[in-house]
């Protein structure tokens, strides 16, 4: 079979995860375009309304292996699950979060399958590739996207040999979007003996510590930050949605956050946090000297600023001369367009 | 003490420090230029090292405890033995051979695990979590599973060891979780873990002149005697199926290679109007920067 399988991964509240509903979504994208069945495999214990979470995300069949042992994920019996799965169905693709689950399991099983694994891709396209050598042409392979060599290059790996073709995506780089409301699948019980193994519990689980979901822009790709320039709270809504849009958190300086405009825990800066993300989308912030030497390794910059003459003008490598307020619907806007 | 034998290897790697990219970092062409970069110890295999240096000092004073350094690289990767072993190291082998070139993950886990094989019975095998030039994370994972190790990822901090088990925290992606096993298995360590401990002054002093063969040939002029000698082992001496190794043993090929250093950091302005902002972000989008 030429279908696809997403593994979906499932959250400390037993949902699943966004970043799988987001490889769903990515994925009935390429299963439209090769003509193949979307598969989905959930392992857990007694996870609910596995239906109405996936199928509207086009999921064609859902693998489900309950027991009452995976309540937590553990590599070995996830490891050995997945493993026998992909023997039986021969998928052509098969998609992971690159959280540190999906991490901790893809690579183990494309070593077990002698597949080809890419990690943390920024983009899956469909495709024809040539051998160099050979001038053998493979058909509608997968091209997996990735920034590589501390984000300097962009490369197109395939693994044109090989089945399944696998890769990991972070979460908030694919788009989460409904399919079809009306979409039906059919769930497929997968019975528990068939495929695990008492010894796959080699690993104990003492304790577990889990933190709530908090702000968290250190790891962010993207920032868009605001400063005393934008003006008040409200405003900062608007930086929200472009971060929202383009999938970035929302980073301030000192000045905004005593201003009230937004939580302590988004500063940047000197007595905030530092951050390099890739692309540094500065607001309304005029550059001082604290606040730059927390955001001044960002491999990008865009300074928005009425003031062409703003320290942070000299660091950015774009400079757009304008109000915020102004120029962010237009961003918006432009990425709408160019993206949908 | 009794008469037992523990045997810890690390996996460590030479890497180019990608995070001190310079001006001349690529070359004009758009390609690496991995002369101009330093290279230096993969900071999560130091974090490594350091994680079994500690099972080392917990274990020692019950049984003979061995820390085995193996990596794999050109020649010159032998630096990385050498400064393990300043750090508390006991040895460490260097695999190195032209018919490794091209390896991916796959190929490189294949590798280093028929390695490890070789150095018979061992209990722990540490890695870093993942080598900075790379950041796949996926060699420790595919070398436990080569070796049918058990494998925890992402240890944080050592809890506890004794001769029949070991206690971890290891990081998650919201949290900290608490696991134990036993032997042997393979452990990935966090870059949140202790910092390594520094070089020792009487260990610099007696392995500054441990080195491999090919490092002796080089610099067989000053017929200097050296100490200790860092092992070093080719293709062959892995005994492998050679279909493994390389590029032939890599299911992932490079298609294609774009340079992202965009423009320089100069200064470019625009203005507030749709078209140039709708330029912008085509550019951002096609650089794959959102």
């Amino acid at each position: 079979m030429n279908n696809i399988l997403v593994f979906c991964e499932i959250t400390e509240e037993q949902q699943i995860a966004e970043v799988s509903l987001e490889l769903c979504s990515k994925a009935r994208k390429l299963a439209d375009r090769l003509n193949s069945r979307l598969d989905a495999i959930v392992i857990g214990n007694d996870i609910k309304n596995i239906e109405e979470q996936l199928f509207p995300f086009g999921v064609d069949s859902v693998f489900y292996l309950n027991d009452t042992r995976l309540s937590f994920y553990q590599t070995l019996p996830f490891f050995g699950t997945i493993a026998k799965l992909i023997q039986e169905e021969t998928p052509d693709i098969v998609l992971f979060g690159a959280t540190s689950v999906g991490r901790d399991l893809a690579p183990r099983i494309s070593s077990y399958l002698r597949c080809g694994l890419t990690a943390d891709c920024t983009s899956l396209e469909i495709g024809d590739h040539t051998d160099a050598k050979t001038q053998t042409v493979y058909k509608d392979v997968l091209y997996q996207i990735r920034p590589a060599f501390g984000g300097n290059i962009i490369a197109t790996i395939v693994s044109p040999e090989t089945r399944p073709q696998m890769a990991t995506v972070r979460e908030g780089v694919m788009k989460k979007e409904i399919y079809n409301e009306n979409h039906k699948g059919v769930i497929r019980n997968l019975k528990a003996e068939d495929y695990l193994k008492d010894n796959d519990f080699c690993v104990e689980i003492l304790n577990r510590h889990i933190e709530a979901q908090k702000v968290n822009i250190k790891g962010a790709p993207i920032i868009v930050a605001g400063g005393y320039g934008m003006g008040s709270k409200e405003n900062f809504a608007l930086l929200h949605e472009l971060a929202e849009v383009i999938g970035g958190e929302v980073g301030a300086t000192r000045a905004a956050i005593d201003a009230g405009f937004t939580e302590s825990a988004r500063q940047i800066g000197q007595t905030g946090v530092t951050v390099r993300p890739k692309l540094y989308i500065a607001c309304g912030i005029s550059g001082a000297v604290q606040h730059r030497a927390g955001m001044d390794q960002s491999a990008k910059i865009i300074s928005i600023n009425t003031d062409p003459n703003a320290p942070i003008n000299s660091i950015a490598d774009y400079t757009i001369i304008g109000d915020a307020m102004d120029v962010l619907p237009k961003m918006i806007k432009s990425y709408k367009s160019n993206m949908l | 003490m009794n008469n037992k034998q523990f045997h810890i290897v690390v996996l460590a790697k030479q890497v180019p420090d990608t995070h001190n990219v310079g001006k001349d970092a690529m070359k004009e062409d758009g390609t690496i230029n991995r002369a101009a970069l330093p290279a230096i110890y993969n900071p999560d295999d130091l974090k490594a090292l350091e994680m079994a240096l500690a099972c080392k000092d917990a274990l020692k004073d019950i049984m003979s405890v061995e820390v085995t350094i193996v990596t794999m690289g050109p020649p010159r990767a032998a630096e990385i033995v050498r400064e393990s072993m300043f750090r508390g190291a006991d040895n460490g082998i260097v695999i190195s051979d032209k018919r490794f070139a091209g390896s991916d993950t796959l190929a490189t886990s294949y590798a280093l695990s028929a390695a490890v094989k070789k150095l018979g019975k061992v209990d722990i095998v540490f890695s870093g979590r993942q080598a900075i030039d790379g950041d796949t994370a996926q060699v420790g994972p595919q070398v436990a599973e080569k070796l049918e190790l058990a494998q925890i990822t992402y240890a944080e901090e050592l809890v506890s060891v004794t001769e029949n088990e070991i206690v971890i925290k290891r990081r998650l992606d919201r949290g900290i979780e608490t696991v134990k096993t036993s032997f042997p298995v393979l452990i990935t360590v966090h870059g949140n873990a202790n910092e390594c401990r520094p070089r020792h002054a009487k260990r610099v002093i007696m392995y500054k002149n441990a080195s491999s063969i090919s490092e002796r040939q080089e610099t067989k002029a000053n017929g200097q005697k050296p100490m200790v000698t860092i092992e070093e082992w080719n293709a062959d001496d892995i005994n492998p199926d050679f279909s493994r190794l390389g590029m032939s043993g890599s299911p992932t090929k490079v298609k294609s290679i774009e340079n992202v250093v965009l423009t320089s950091k100069e200064n470019k302005i625009i203005t507030n109007s749709e078209s140039e902002i709708n330029e912008l972000m085509k550019e951002l989008v096609t650089a794959h920067i959102i």
